[in-house]
């Protein structure tokens, strides 16, 4: 926003206080993490992507910097800063401003300057627990703030994850599944490419290379390159490794050898993607398809649906609420049930408040262990403007 | 004095500096430095009313941008890059055969597993379970890599920004694979680099330019002709 009135200005104070009184009281210590951040960091984690969104610059030092565009990875450094071998619990809380670049021009439910309040817990083991935890605790946070009328969304990326190891593929369909779920467009391309049972494209050297060392070991096949670099004159330069190159001409000789997958598995695949329903219901059907096709996910549709009871029991009115299963691939951080809470009036890309699960963020930012990690982030000027247009 | 009808922008050094001179002088409508020879202002011969500015081929392409000139000569690789809004900013009235380069993807010749953009993906995924982080790209034509990698379909990646000596990036080990400008190869040869065979972003040239905003009256738009007949000669 470019300026704002004294009265506007109280109005958010006035929200925010509220909503950090109520998470201190739940247990959050208030932290106020740096605003201008290394761009490195985000990089990393979110991908290029950023820099079509972030406010990045050079400073005078020549080091890559940005103004925050989240504070989740921010808290995230605050926390193993505090906690350099990361085997404490901490749960925090902030209030403060995130800075977005938006291509159409900033709006007012797309400012390029707004404040988030929010809150993470990290390191507490009973997962279950802190899922719960933190759902409740911004469902509340919102309520107090004067939201009535607004629904829940959730998704849960450990389905996924569950669902490609229930298929029984091999590691490296494994791993590229993975992969490519963070990545909608190819993805569907490698679905389509399933289906089909399209092979790979036979390109001369790599499939000429592949079929020498088809029947070799990893430790034959790396001799194997090495001896062909040798012979061509070729350096082996950079950081990456003879172990690597070898290992995915390897996986080329077995994508050439080896049957197409079958295309159930891309199917079955499509088919719990586009599952979207109120989360009993959704449930039902993704156990339905995978009954269907012969999988067992029990123990992660397990996982969600105790959660769904434990909520209900605790008086979060999930009867306005929807299961998604795509939901939750933008950030690639998140492993496990993510939410959102959509006030009416504002669509699916303007929640007011979100949040997940991310246990592989901070391992990624330098923790020396895994440290479960789950937080919540309220948009508070779309809370504002929400309730003021009476949602 | 009165001011110009038209300012068009002129590299002022380098091979596009001589070779837009040229190209003037073949076309009857020799170029003229005002004041000493290190001038930055000029004059087309026999166009009074035409200003002749010497700028920076990257700063062409912000005057163009903010329409205070009305044509300018640049390289396309620098207007694509700069520009969000390419089609809505300038018009490509003429490419002018010289300044000709490729911005182009290398990889280390040794990635013999790797041949096009697709692979790009795959290796993305493996480096990032082998060493924790994304694949790095050196470049200074961040835009450009950052629209063809989205149009690929490749994202496990991210940018180093590199200014000069990009071909050596990937061997000292601070980026895997480059986006650059390579006209012959024979530096990519020597650095160990090959190119992907889907991997050419961009065949670039200099081009006469037109700025879509500023002032165009009736003797602009004559000039502009004019200015487009001599280049084409």
């Amino acid at each position: 926003m470019t300026a704002e009135s004294a009265k506007a200005f109280e109005a958010l104070e006035g929200q925010a206080r509220a909503l950090l009184d109520l998470f201190a009281r739940a247990g959050y210590e208030p932290v106020a993490p740096a605003i201008i951040q290394p761009a490195g960091v985000f990089l990393d984690q979110i991908g290029e992507q950023v820099r079509g969104r972030t406010y990045v610059f050079t400073d005078l030092a020549g080091e890559e910097l940005c103004l925050r565009p989240d504070l989740t990875v921010p808290v995230s450094r605050l926390y193993l800063e505090r906690h350099p071998q990361a085997d404490e619990k901490a749960r925090y809380s902030y209030n403060g401003p995130a800075f977005r670049f938006q291509p159409l021009g900033p709006s007012a439910t797309h400012p390029r300057e707004f404040r988030q309040a929010g809150i993470e817990c990290f390191g507490v083991p009973d997962k279950e627990n802190a899922d719960i935890e933190m759902i409740r605790l911004a469902v509340e946070a919102v309520k107090s703030a004067g939201l009535r009328d607004f629904s829940l969304r959730f998704g849960d990326i450990a389905l996924f994850y569950a669902l490609v190891d229930a298929l029984q593929l091999p590691k490296r369909w494994r791993n590229k599944l993975r992969h490519y779920f963070w990545r909608p467009p190819v993805f569907h391309a490698l679905l389509d490419r399933i289906a089909q049972g399209t092979r790979p494209e036979p390109d001369t050297l790599a499939t000429a290379l592949a079929d020498k060392i088809a029947s070799a070991d990893q430790a034959r096949a790396e001799e194997i390159v090495a001896a062909y670099l040798d012979a061509q004159g070729i350096p082996l330069a950079g950081n990456r490794s003879l172990r690597e190159i070898a290992e995915r001409l390897l996986d080329h000789a077995a994508d050439l050898r080896a049957d197409p997958l079958p295309q159930e598995v891309g199917t079955v695949i499509d088919y719990v993607l586009t599952v979207s329903a109120p989360p009993r219901e959704a449930c039902d059907k993704l156990a339905m398809i995978a009954k269907g096709a012969g999988l067992d996910i029990d123990a992660g549709l397990g996982a969600i649906s105790r959660r769904f009871d434990r909520l209900e029991g605790e008086g979060v009115d999930l009867s306005r609420a929807t299961f998604t299963a795509e939901f939750g691939r933008k950030l690639e951080y998140y492993s496990g049930l993510v939410f959102q809470i959509e006030a009416e009036g504002l669509d699916e890309t303007e929640p007011v408040a979100g949040g997940g699960r991310y246990d592989n963020l901070l391992t990624a930012l330098g923790a020396p262990r895994p440290v479960p990690a789950v937080g919540s982030a309220i948009h508070t000027e779309r809370l504002l403007a929400a309730v003021e247009g009476g949602a | 004095m009165s001011s110009p009808a038209l300012v068009i922008a002129v590299p002022s050094k380098g091979r596009l500096k001589e070779k837009a001179a040229a190209l003037f002088e073949q076309g009857g409508m020799p170029l003229r430095v005002k004041g000493h020879e290190r001038g930055y202002r000029g004059q087309l011969e026999g166009l009074p009313d035409v200003e002749v500015e010497y700028t920076s081929a990257a700063e062409i392409v912000h005057q163009l941008r903010a329409g205070r000139v009305h044509l300018g000569i640049t390289g396309e690789d620098l207007v694509r890059e700069t520009l969000t809004d390419v089609d809505g900013t300038v018009e490509f009235l003429k490419p002018l055969g010289f300044g000709h380069a490729d911005v182009i993807v290398a990889v280390p010749e040794c990635w013999i597993d790797v041949a096009s953009m697709a692979d790009l993906e795959d290796v993305a995924e493996q480096f990032a379970r082998s060493h924790g982080r994304r694949l790095r790209v050196a470049t200074k034509y961040m835009n450009l890599t950052r629209r063809f990698f989205a149009k690929k379909g490749v994202t496990g990646y991210r940018i180093v920004e590199s200014v000069g000596a990009t071909e050596a990036t990937p061997a000292t080990g601070t980026s895997e694979l480059i986006v650059d400008i390579t006209s012959t190869g024979t530096t990519l040869k020597a650095n160990h680099l090959k190119v992907l065979e889907d991997g050419l972003i961009l065949q670039s040239q200099a081009h006469l330019l037109a700025a879509k905003t500023g002032v165009w009256d009736a003797r602009a738009r004559e000039l502009r002709e004019a200015v487009l007949g001599a280049l084409s000669k």
